[in-house]
């Protein structure tokens, strides 16, 4: 029974820890299949956080936090496009800028509104968002697997764990049956095409953008309202860059990269209850080598146990239309 | 007299500095086909990818059926009924058929009722019309015949009366090409307007009722198909009468300076596509190899020019042993030695696409004076060069600095040829000279080879143009599956006799 439990736990810590992989690889699909490259995940996931953090701290309410984070995260996915879309220029290069400017900004902002470098006001309840308990989860929680599947698994999370994984089937449903889903996957494979259809290519692109924008706010805001009760420094810890590498492991599609992300997700949460753990007839794993567990299988499945990775065909390329 | 489906009056449209079209001025009349004729980069896909809405003139207007439209984009273009088959195809590669065709006109957001009438829909096309297209096909695994058919089926779909088809016949094998006629007389029949663009005479006289033709952006004349000829449809692309063969003085033979023997090379697949091959070349003559493509041509230039291993045999430079199994000079030995080359695949292997032309026009020489002293470019030097060799070899648009990709292959060739001609070599390998060029250019480079030759250079010529090899070689070889199948004094040999020795028949 105690390890029935041991599992349960384990299982519910992965799904949360997945939860800004889920959102960001998401993300990252809307921008990627429309032909740009988007490093800078991570800068938004930050930058997200601490607009979250912040707006919920002075308006005193997570979800008005949410929405500004939203409307940052949208404009910087816009600075994105304008600098890439619009002026063609390299796309991992403005990537990479956002991603320095946003490590400084967050900083920064942080020490002139509160005095702390890089440090934001812990939130008390009603400025964050609580774990939410499905009804019925103490009632069912002792009968037999159900109850622990229910009451242990489902039930307990913050409301962006939840939303994370209905938004996979959601994102699926845009990009494959929908004929925006139709475009934005043309405009990443050949633009012309879209073009010679009397579609807009730099519009379409713009208006992905402009959803992977909404999408890594959402990661952001579990970051520094629910899972923390604060913003702290490069919060984020790498996780936007994780994510991308979800994404390309799962090629692009948003159910294989959710199972990318359950994988990563997994691994951080088994680090996290390996530590000090004695293994028989190993002893004490040091605890370094398993905090590198989720960075190493990054490496390892990257390096082509996955098979090839077939990218987008137009992705890194900015649409030059007059010769 | 019928009015015109589609009118353009005093059409204008730059790039930059370079005008593409100038005060165009054009009809075209309904139910006909109608021939677009131009060397390469006369301004042909220019005019009609603004008819087509994707670029916007400068100035001028367009008619449709006497009405005036403004057409800012293709989808303008499409719900007037016209439509565009390009030169490289318009389709997503991993998309099926049917997605490729109702993209950008799905008319619907999820997908549900419409697809399955649009998919009802285009099977009577596809009736109709006798195409035999699955449309749940995956465009990746259709031969470029095909996808052309979708192009087409696309257009027809979306409604086009007017079908404009941008150099159609390119891509194709002189079967699909027979096809590909089949169908566009058959949708003329049913009164639609077809416009080819093409630069091939042959397609103009075969298929078109009228045609236009056009010279450096500009429309110089139209016609009707059954009052101009070949000749004079030539002379008006080009500006001026072109000879459509070479003029050779009498072959002056010197001492054999060039020699393979027994020579066998491997591909990169480790395949052996040069089998024990023996030649020998004079000075003062044009050795060209006849042959259908890939059948060992590519690799033995490769390594007759130092850039692809021996695999056994040797090569013989003035007696002296230049290449064997164990060792072999490099192309740049073979340059100091007096051997040239002008690769077949001029975008790969014989220029750098975003180098400037002056780059280009020196480079592997660049590392000598005058061009440069003590590791230091002279850029005075090149620049002064490159004006007058721009000059001499009459490259279009005369300007050194403007890079490489901008010429029209024409042009590229001249650069490259300008670069391996101007240092005297004794031997010169040319690996399809004319290929992608235009009917001006063609008759220029013939006429510097065939001087080199008078020159006293030993020229192998390799070409999968059979008229190009039988208007300049002195002796010809054939090659089949890496072996020659023949060798020909170019004296009364004719191209149906070679023909059978190419197809390994005879």
């Amino acid at each position: 029974m105690e390890f029935l439990s041991d599992i349960a736990s384990l299982i519910n810590s992965t799904l949360r820890i997945s939860t800004p992989l889920v959102f960001a690889a998401m993300a990252g699909i809307f921008a990627e299949r429309s032909g740009v490259i988007d490093f800078s995940l991570e800068g938004k996931m930050l930058m997200a956080a601490f607009v979250a953090a912040v707006g919920s701290y002075y308006l005193g309410n997570p979800w008005l936090g949410l929405l500004l984070a939203i409307i940052v995260c949208v404009c910087l996915s816009m600075l994105h496009g304008f600098a890439s879309v619009t002026h063609k220029g390299d796309q991992v290069v403005s990537c990479v800028a956002i991603n320095i400017l946003i490590i400084g900004l967050t900083t920064a902002l942080a020490a002139a509104w509160f005095g702390q470098a890089g440090l934001t006001p812990t939130l008390n309840e009603d400025q964050r968002f609580l774990e939410i308990h499905l009804p019925f989860a103490d009632a069912l929680r002792d009968i037999p697997v159900i109850g622990t599947l229910y009451s242990d698994i489902l039930s307990g999370h913050y409301v962006f764990v939840y939303l994370a994984y209905l938004s996979v089937p959601l994102v699926f449903w845009i990009v494959f049956k929908t004929s925006f889903g139709l475009r934005l996957r043309a405009v990443g494979e050949n633009p012309s095409a879209v073009d010679t259809a009397g579609i807009n290519v730099f519009t379409m692109r713009y208006k992905a953008l402009a959803i992977n924008g909404v999408l890594i706010a959402f990661a952001g805001a579990h970051l520094s309202t629910a899972v923390n009760a604060n913003f702290f420094r490069e919060m984020s810890a790498g996780r936007g860059y994780l994510a991308l590498a979800a994404m390309i492991f799962g090629k692009w599609h948003p159910k294989t990269a959710l199972i990318a992300c359950l994988l990563f997700g997994f691994t951080d949460a088994l680090q996290i209850r390996l530590q000090g753990v004695e293994l028989p007839a190993i002893g004490e794993i040091p605890v370094q080598l398993i905090q590198a567990l989720p960075y190493i299988l990054t490496v390892v499945l990257l390096a082509g146990f996955v098979g090839k990775a077939i990218a987008p065909n137009a992705i890194g390329q900015p649409y030059i239309k007059e010769r | 007299m019928v009015s015109p489906i589609l009118e353009l009056t005093n059409i204008n449209k730059s790039f930059g500095h370079v005008q593409a079209n100038k005060n165009i001025n054009l009809k075209i009349n309904k139910g006909t086909i109608h021939g677009i004729i131009g060397e390469n980069g006369a301004g042909k896909s220019t005019l009609m990818s603004i008819v087509f809405g994707l670029y916007q003139a400068n100035s001028g207007s367009i008619k449709i059926n006497g009405k005036e439209i403004n057409l800012r984009s293709p989808r303008d273009s499409i719900i007037n009924g016209i439509g565009m088959v390009h030169q490289h195809f318009m389709l997503v590669e991993n998309f099926t058929v049917l997605e490729n065709i109702i993209l950008g006109f799905e008319g619907e957001t999820v997908f549900g009722e419409k697809l399955q009438k649009a998919k009802e829909d285009l099977e009577k096309l596809c009736q109709t019309y006798n195409f035999n297209i699955d449309l749940d096909a995956t465009i990746s695994d259709l031969s470029v015949g095909f996808r052309q058919r979708v192009e087409i089926l696309k257009s027809l779909y979306r409604g086009a009366e007017i079908l404009i088809l941008d150099e159609p016949t390119g891509v194709l094998t002189p079967q699909e090409v027979d096809e590909l006629f089949k169908i566009l007389r058959s949708l003329k029949d049913e009164g639609k307007t077809i416009v080819l663009i093409t630069h091939k005479l042959i397609e103009i006289m075969d298929l078109t009722s009228e045609v236009s033709v056009m010279r450096q952006g500009e429309m110089v004349g139209h016609t009707k198909t059954e009052d101009t000829s070949k000749e004079q449809l030539a002379e008006m692309m080009v500006g001026r009468s072109v000879l459509l063969r070479v003029d050779k003085k009498e072959i002056r033979k010197g001492e054999t300076i060039f020699k393979v023997n027994n020579l066998s090379v491997k591909d990169d697949l480790d395949i052996t596509r040069v089998k024990d091959v023996n030649l020998e070349i004079c000075s003062g003559e044009i050795l060209g190899i006849a042959g259908v493509t890939g059948n060992g041509q590519t690799e033995l230039l490769e390594a007759l020019s130092g850039i692809r291993k021996v695999e056994s045999g040797s090569i013989e430079l003035f007696g002296e042993k230049i290449s064997d199994q164990n060792n072999f000079l490099n192309p740049r030995m073979l340059k100091e030695k007096g051997l040239a080359h002008v690769p077949e695949d001029r975008q790969r292997m014989g220029l750098i696409s975003d180098f400037k032309a002056h780059e280009n026009l020196i480079f592997g020489y660049h590392d000598q004076e005058p061009y440069s002293k003590s590791a230091i470019l002279n850029n005075k030097e090149i620049t002064e060069y490159s004006n007058k060799v721009m000059q001499e070899y009459d490259v279009r648009p005369n300007s050194p600095n403007l890079i490489t990709s901008n010429f029209s292959g024409g042009n590229q060739q001249k650069i490259i040829l300008s670069r391996e001609l101007n240092e005297n070599p004794k031997v010169l390998l040319v690996g399809q000279p004319t290929r992608g060029v235009d009917i001006g250019a063609i008759e220029f480079i013939h006429q510097r080879l065939i001087d080199m030759r008078d020159k006293g250079a030993a020229i192998l010529l390799a070409s999968v143009e059979l008229d190009e090899i039988l208007s300049l070689s002195d002796r010809i070889i054939v090659m089949f599956d890496g072996k020659i199948v023949g060798e020909k004094e170019n004296k009364n040999v004719t191209d149906r006799e070679l023909g059978l020795l190419m197809a390994g028949v005879a």
